[in-house]
């Protein structure tokens, strides 16, 4: 009897775990933690060029593990206890990650924009420095050796390395959040891809105050989401049981249980979630954020950030609550066309143009929202082309923002952009190209990706959303246009922007981005079958 | 669909495209940017030319659809390949094209361009704009076709905004934003259409071929629905009256040349778009919704030839005129009988010829006198009567009299139109007498009575001891060799070709019409409609 008891308790077996299937997200979380040992032991003058070359060196290997696993056409499978599911909507957006985090990381590594990079030091010695720097030096005001921003007279000025270890954790983060099977392992992956980011919206070399209310107002409402999030998980668990996504949309088949609890669960993880991917109505951190955030990290959250989010945002729809999608798909409805009016109307007010990017990121949010809901294999497919897309001409867009500079920083406002055409032919060119992927003209990724998402939509009996979409696109477009023509139309202010001379690095990652942008846009086929090779797992 | 067929068209694409990218670079060698674009464009006409002789109207006539074809698959996720083929209708606005842009370069060849811009850039974006013209007009595949429609856009939009006149940045913003809203429109048709083949044929397609041989089977109120995303499009391009506002701002803001292009091919788009897309793809929409048309086009006949008469300035009167000519267009695309079919095709080559000749003499008046106003000419008969003669011929031409080229394709699109459509031809002919109010009434104002109006007088350095705002004719003739000389060698080169085919045009006919003909032919019966008096015109 005792035996047949004993041999009845439940044993704590260790799952299996498919070490090659997780591999790339293994070596950019190990790489974090190497990041940050080389962060403490390091001495100062060595941590850049080791940070940068083993976060390059992170990103490729991962990538190249990546590219290895996928190579094989390996089927969906769901490992480390079913709380990871590493199918091809998951590959597709690991790679898209890590590619987007490689281009990230080399704006962020780039110190010849501004000197010494855009990052400045550690939370305490950033507070004294700012109090310092705001008054010219009063109680505190003493800035010591270590927290100097432009270093002695005749040494090159340093830069404050920890944005590596935290770009790092974001994207493993990240990479954890767009595969992770159940609530709970969503749930943390958020958190750890949402702290740093905090962190990195703080570290501003210019313009401090705002950079740090940035960090502030994003840690606050991330907080708030976060809770929210949590308390979804938690009616989620009381209705099913279990915090899996499969056993969620199985407990949803049988019609037994309390539909409040389902629907109350969900409502609550969808504002979390749709939080994170910055669609309106829980959008009013974004522009603030983006603007305040240094344009490196805002172009790492920008694309980054928004294809973990709606990666995360696929899997629940698809995996948890396919089966139930016409009770709630209403209400996405509604939040879709909310976020593509608010993104495109609102964003025809911005003067600055970071603000500008936010609101358009918005209204893209609810493009992108239009095939995340669709759950068919289309629109999955679509989805997934859309951020692949998406991130690299936002990416550029920021890369290319950084170089537009005055005396005091980055050249913000809009006004400052005029005539820029003159100045610089090339860079004008470039952004007007990106503005135009943006804006969604044909020959652009941008055109691709909206075709493939409307094309599913529509499909799908989404019409009118469709319709809805095309004109927030027409009126988008006038302020994508807008700057096209300050650049080109406009007589250049007297005492306007210099473009500063990108160096390596952000050469590298605007080129990358506006090469993927044109030849995402005239030959897709290849992104595109890569997307649409098969679908979530449970 | 298999890779072949004759890569004529191909080439015919290219070559302008290609040019472009070698003529831009040439910023700093004006003379020599200017002499490889023109040779480009002339390569270009020839190969029209070579185009032209290739293409058999006797197979046209036994029921070959589209010839000189060419076709690669282009993104298979979208069911769309890179089609190219032509009909007589796409042919002889392939010709047209290819004959304006050359007449349009020797045009601008000594054009004061705004400080700071390039004649390289202005050259660069002509040929562009060419060979995006020949992409729209050669596809075969309705996505392509979308892809060139939207891409012209944006060379259009640059030649307006960069090298127009005073309120050129408005004029070109709204050129974009009212073409950029159709565009988005129709793109939601084209994704309908997609979807729809997909529903009939399992797989969706933008095959034209493909799509109009389901197009009957496709039910009356989808048809609807997707003939007015199409249309709302076209009806912007082509302009018709509601949608026609943005017309006479570009087309006055616009330096001449780029006029030309903008009123006699570009617009042609939509008219084209009528023909090609809407009638063949919709026909039971087309026969439901053509009072509509019908009614829109008579306004536009009327309102555009009222609001011509009362304008001030030559060049918005000239874009008047366009939008009553574009009536007359549409008129007989929707009166359904195979002459006003024929009549309205011709009457779209011989409007780029009429119009643009009128745009080019009107261009060369303002090049002598510095201004736009009417009222400030006078007399310019007695300095310049080779430029007053020309300017003759050209409104003569504009007002269909007999023995120019518009008489034969307005009386195919009355005689054509009245049997089925009585009403609306009688009070289309109403159009014919304000025509020539228009026409004579500008004419008698700026060319004819004595020397007079500012711009002429100060061209001429005062009035002199004449009375005031006159000046003797003796005077005036003795210093015009000065201040306003008669058509110089290069301006008469420039519009001879003009005068050869409108002079040619009106006797001989046939040429052109020989090729029309099979194809609205093939129109008349994709629309499912039958002559109502028989025959087809000659």
């Amino acid at each position: 009897m005792t035996a047949v008891l004993l041999a009845q308790a439940p044993l704590i077996e260790a799952p299996p775990i498919d070490y090659a299937a997780i591999a790339p997200m293994l070596i950019v979380l190990g790489g974090a933690c190497v990041s940050v040992l080389a962060e403490a032991f390091l001495p100062r003058h060595q941590r850049w060029p080791v940070q940068v070359s083993l976060t390059l060196v992170v990103l490729a290997c991962a990538g190249i593990t990546l590219g290895v696993y996928a190579g094989g056409n390996p089927a969906g499978l769901t490992t480390l206890g079913d709380t990871l599911a590493v199918d091809r909507p998951t590959l597709f957006l690991w790679g898209t990650l890590l590619f987007l985090g490689l281009g990230s990381v080399l704006v962020m590594a780039d110190r010849s924009v501004e000197p010494g990079g855009a990052f400045l030091a550690t939370a305490v010695s950033r507070a004294r420095a700012a109090v310092g720097g705001g008054s010219g030096g009063g109680p505190g005001g003493t800035v010591g050796p270590e927290d100097r921003d432009y270093g002695r007279p005749g040494e090159a000025p340093t830069m404050q390395t920890e944005i590596f270890p935290f770009a790092l954790f974001a994207l493993g983060g990240m990479m954890v959040f767009c595969a992770a099977n159940d609530l709970l392992t969503m749930f943390i992956a958020l958190e750890v891809l949402s702290l740093p980011l905090y962190i990195m919206c703080g570290l501003g070399r210019r313009r401090r105050l705002l950079s740090q209310e940035a960090a502030v107002k994003y840690f606050l409402l991330g907080a708030f989401a976060s809770a929210f999030f949590l308390y979804g998980l938690a009616l989620l668990y009381g209705y099913a049981g279990s915090v899996r996504l499969t056993a969620i949309a199985e407990a949803a088949a049988g019609s037994d249980r309390s539909d409040a609890l389902l629907f109350g669960g969900l409502a609550l993880l969808v504002v979390g979630l749709m939080f994170k991917g910055s669609v309106a109505p829980f959008h009013t951190w974004t522009p603030d954020v983006y603007q305040g955030a240094p344009t490196p990290v805002t172009a790492f959250m920008a694309t980054c950030t928004k294809v973990a989010a709606f990666g995360a945002i696929m899997r629940v729809l698809f995996v948890a609550f396919g089966s139930t999608r016409w009770e709630w798909r209403g209400v996405l409805w509604a939040i879709a066309i909310v976020s593509m009016v608010v993104g495109a109307v609102l964003g025809l007010t911005q003067t600055d143009i970071k603000r500008m990017i936010a609101y358009s990121s918005i209204a893209h949010a609810g493009f992108l929202l239009l095939g995340a809901m669709t759950i068919t294999e289309a629109g999955t497919a679509g989805t997934l082309f859309y951020l692949l897309a998406y991130g690299f001409t936002t990416l550029a867009v920021f890369a290319v923002i950084s170089l537009v500079r005055t005396a005091d920083g980055e050249a913000g406002h809009l006004s400052q952009w005029a005539g820029l055409a003159r100045r610089s032919p090339l860079l004008a060119a470039v952004m007007t190209f990106l503005l135009l992927a943006l804006a969604g003209i044909p020959l652009t990724s941008g055109f691709t990706a909206k075709f493939a998402v409307f094309s599913a939509a529509l499909e799908d009996g989404m019409a009118p959303l469709v319709v809805i979409a095309l004109v927030a696109s027409a009126i988008a477009a006038f302020y994508y246009v807008r700057v096209i023509v300050l650049m080109y139309f406009s007589d250049p202010a007297p005492d306007g922007p210099t473009v500063t001379v990108p160096g390596a690095f952000t050469t590298v990652a605007i080129t990358l981005g506006v090469l993927i942008t044109l030849l995402l846009g005239i030959v897709p086929s290849l992104a595109l079958d890569w997307a649409g090779g098969g679908t979530f797992v449970g | 669909m298999n890779t072949g067929g004759s890569v004529l068209l191909l080439v015919l694409l290219l070559v302008p495209l290609v040019g472009s990218l070698a003529v831009a670079p040439l910023r700093n060698d004006d003379r020599a940017a200017k002499r490889v674009a023109f040779g480009i464009a002339i390569i270009e006409l020839t190969l029209a030319g070579v185009a032209w002789a290739m293409y058999s109207v006797a197979d046209a006539a036994a029921g070959t659809r589209f010839q000189l074809e060419f076709a690669y698959p282009w993104i298979p996720a979208f069911g769309t390949s890179f089609a190219l083929g032509v009909d007589g209708i796409a042919l002889v606005m392939i010709a047209l094209t290819a004959l304006l842009v050359p007449i349009v370069m020797g045009f601008s060849w000594e054009e004061k361009l705004p400080e700071g811009r390039s004649a390289a850039s202005f050259f660069a974006l002509l040929l562009a704009t060419e060979g995006l013209l020949i992409g729209v007009f050669a596809a075969t595949d309705v996505f392509l076709f979308y892809v060139f429609f939207e891409a012209m856009l944006v060379p259009m939009y640059f030649l307006i905004g960069r090298f127009g006149g005073p309120r050129r940045q408005y004029a070109a913003v709204k050129f974009f934003l009212y073409s950029l809203l159709g565009g988005l429109v129709m793109l939601a048709s084209v994704i309908g259409l997609f979807v729809v083949s997909g529903e009939r044929l399992g797989e969706g397609t933008f095959t034209w071929a493909e799509l109009q041989r389901i197009a009957a089977s496709v039910p009356e109120s989808t048809q609807i629905w997707l003939f007015l995303g199409f249309f709302l499009a076209f009806a912007i391009k082509a302009p018709l009256v509601p949608f026609h506002t943005w017309l006479p701002d570009a087309g006055a803001e616009a330096p001449i040349g780029v006029g030309v292009l903008l009123v006699g091919v570009l617009d042609k788009v939509g008219t084209f778009g009528f023909l090609r897309y809407c009638l063949p793809l919709f026909p039971a929409a087309s026969r439901t919704l053509a009072p509509l048309v019908l009614v829109l086009a008579v306004i536009g006949v009327l309102y555009g030839a009222l609001l011509a008469v009362a304008q001030s300035d030559l060049k918005r009167f000239v874009s008047y005129t366009s939008v009553a000519h574009f009536g007359y267009i549409a008129l007989g695309i929707f009166a359904f009988s195979t002459q006003a079919f024929a009549g309205s095709v011709l009457y779209m080559v011989n409007h780029g010829l009429t119009t643009g000749m009128l745009f080019i003499v009107v261009g060369m008046l303002i090049a002598r006198g510095g201004s736009r106003l009417i009222a400030d000419y006078g007399g310019v008969a007695k300095l310049a009567p080779l430029l007053a003669g020309t300017f003759l011929l050209a409104g003569l031409a504009s007002l269909a009299l007999p023995g120019t080229n518009s008489f034969v394709s307005e009386f195919l699109v009355l005689i054509g139109s009245f049997p089925r459509e009585p009403v609306y031809t009688i009070l289309a002919t109403v159009g014919i007498i304000f025509a020539a109010l228009y026409i004579l009434w500008v004419y008698q104002r700026t060319m004819q009575g004595p020397v007079r109006g500012t711009a002429v007088l100060a061209a001429l350095g005062g009035p002199g001891d004449g009375p005031g705002t006159m000046l003797d004719p003796a005077v005036a003739v003795k210093r015009r060799g000065v201040g306003f000389p008669d058509l110089s060698k290069r301006e008469i080169a420039v519009l001879t070709p003009l005068i050869v085919l409108i002079v040619g045009l009106g006797f001989f006919p046939g040429p052109v019409l020989d090729v029309i003909n099979p194809s609205v032919a093939a129109t008349m019966s994709e629309v499912g409609l039958t002559d109502p008096v028989g025959g087809v015109s000659r």
